[in-house]
């Protein structure tokens, strides 16, 4: 879902940088005090992955396809402040080195994906972490929705662009009922590919991926 | 089954590298759900072309490379590599530094 220059117009463009780029300094300040000497590296491990499976577009229905978004994961492995980054380092080598995402779309592109489809599948985590028995099958199950939900929720974000700045006229309600249409299947996918990762870590190691040993360790507020 | 962390840092590099550099080849061409919805609807009209979409590495393949399957997995390599650099370079700064030592 990496939006082209052109869909929104310049001032909007440049309103939702502002946006990404006040959280982009929060997430720095935030991974600050999350980021261990063992986690700062799985932070740029998950950078690499994500990049490479979001080359791999799946066939969702005829004629469209869909690439992993990798919030869910990224904050279920790290955390949502390293998975801004990580996906905010993902969307700038695909927008200078490989012409994907346009350049004065990359604030939009940033907000969607590592703002708005990070926080939208920590919340949704978090959530069902507390409702769902404290066992390793939930955080998998955790995983699944909040990835499976992360897609319609970063196209919102998507939407709400389009409905400030739009250069075309086509009417919104249109825009919405398509964008979520298309990215609740593309989310299956999503969601699919998150739970079979978040349990290949589990299985061989759990002591890395945030969304686990969060649970058993009592989260800590360091200044 | 806890592996050790250097093996769980090459496998996953591994299978980065093997995504990215050959799996990639068998990705789906159809547009994706932005790009179809675009389509469908007509916005895709207001899109305008990449400011860098004559660069080396445009639509994820090296210029020059006249064979797709090679064109395409160096591409995926090349990126691999450049978000490793980009990624660990940046995670490294902004850890949390170990208790420093009286020097």
């Amino acid at each position: 879902m990496h939006i082209p220059d052109g869909f929104i117009d310049i001032k909007t463009s440049a309103a939702f940088s502002a946006a990404a780029a006040i959280a982009v300094g929060g997430a720095v300040k935030g991974a600050r005090n999350q980021l261990s000497e063992q986690s700062a590296p799985l932070a740029g491990l998950t950078a690499v992955f994500i990049f490479a499976v979001q080359m791999l577009n799946f066939p969702v229905a005829a004629g469209t396809s869909g690439h992993l978004l990798g919030a869910a994961l990224a904050m279920v492995l790290v955390g949502p402040y390293a998975a801004t980054l990580a996906l905010s380092v993902v969307l700038i080598i695909q927008a200078f080195l490989f012409a994907d995402g346009g350049l004065t779309a990359l604030g939009l592109n940033i907000f969607n994906m590592g703002v708005v489809g990070v926080w939208a599948s920590f919340g949704i985590f978090f959530i069902l972490k507390k409702l769902l028995p404290k066992t390793k099958s939930s955080i998998v199950v955790a995983s699944f929705i909040a990835a499976l939900l992360s897609v319609p929720a970063a196209a919102a974000g998507f939407v709400l662009q389009y409905a400030i700045g739009a250069n075309a006229t086509f009417s919104v309600s249109t825009v919405l009922s398509a964008m979520i249409g298309t990215h609740v299947f593309i989310g299956i996918g999503e969601a699919i590919i998150t739970a079979l990762t978040v349990s290949a870590v589990l299985a061989s190691r759990s002591d890395l991926v945030f969304g686990w040993d969060n649970q058993n360790t009592k989260l800590e507020i360091r200044s | 089954m806890k592996i050790s962390n250097r093996k769980f840092f090459a496998g996953a590099i591994l299978i980065s590298a093997l995504l990215a550099g050959g799996v990639s080849n068998y990705a789906s061409s159809s547009p994706d759900g932005l790009e179809k919805v675009a389509e469908d609807i007509g916005f895709i009209e207001s899109a305008k072309d990449h400011a860098l979409s004559d660069s080396a590495l445009a639509d994820y393949g090296v210029s020059g490379v006249e064979n797709e399957r090679l064109s395409v997995g160096l591409a995926g390599l090349i990126g691999v590599a450049a978000t490793a650099l980009f990624s660990f370079g940046l995670f490294m700064l902004i850890r949390k530094k170990p208790a420093v030592k009286n020097r």
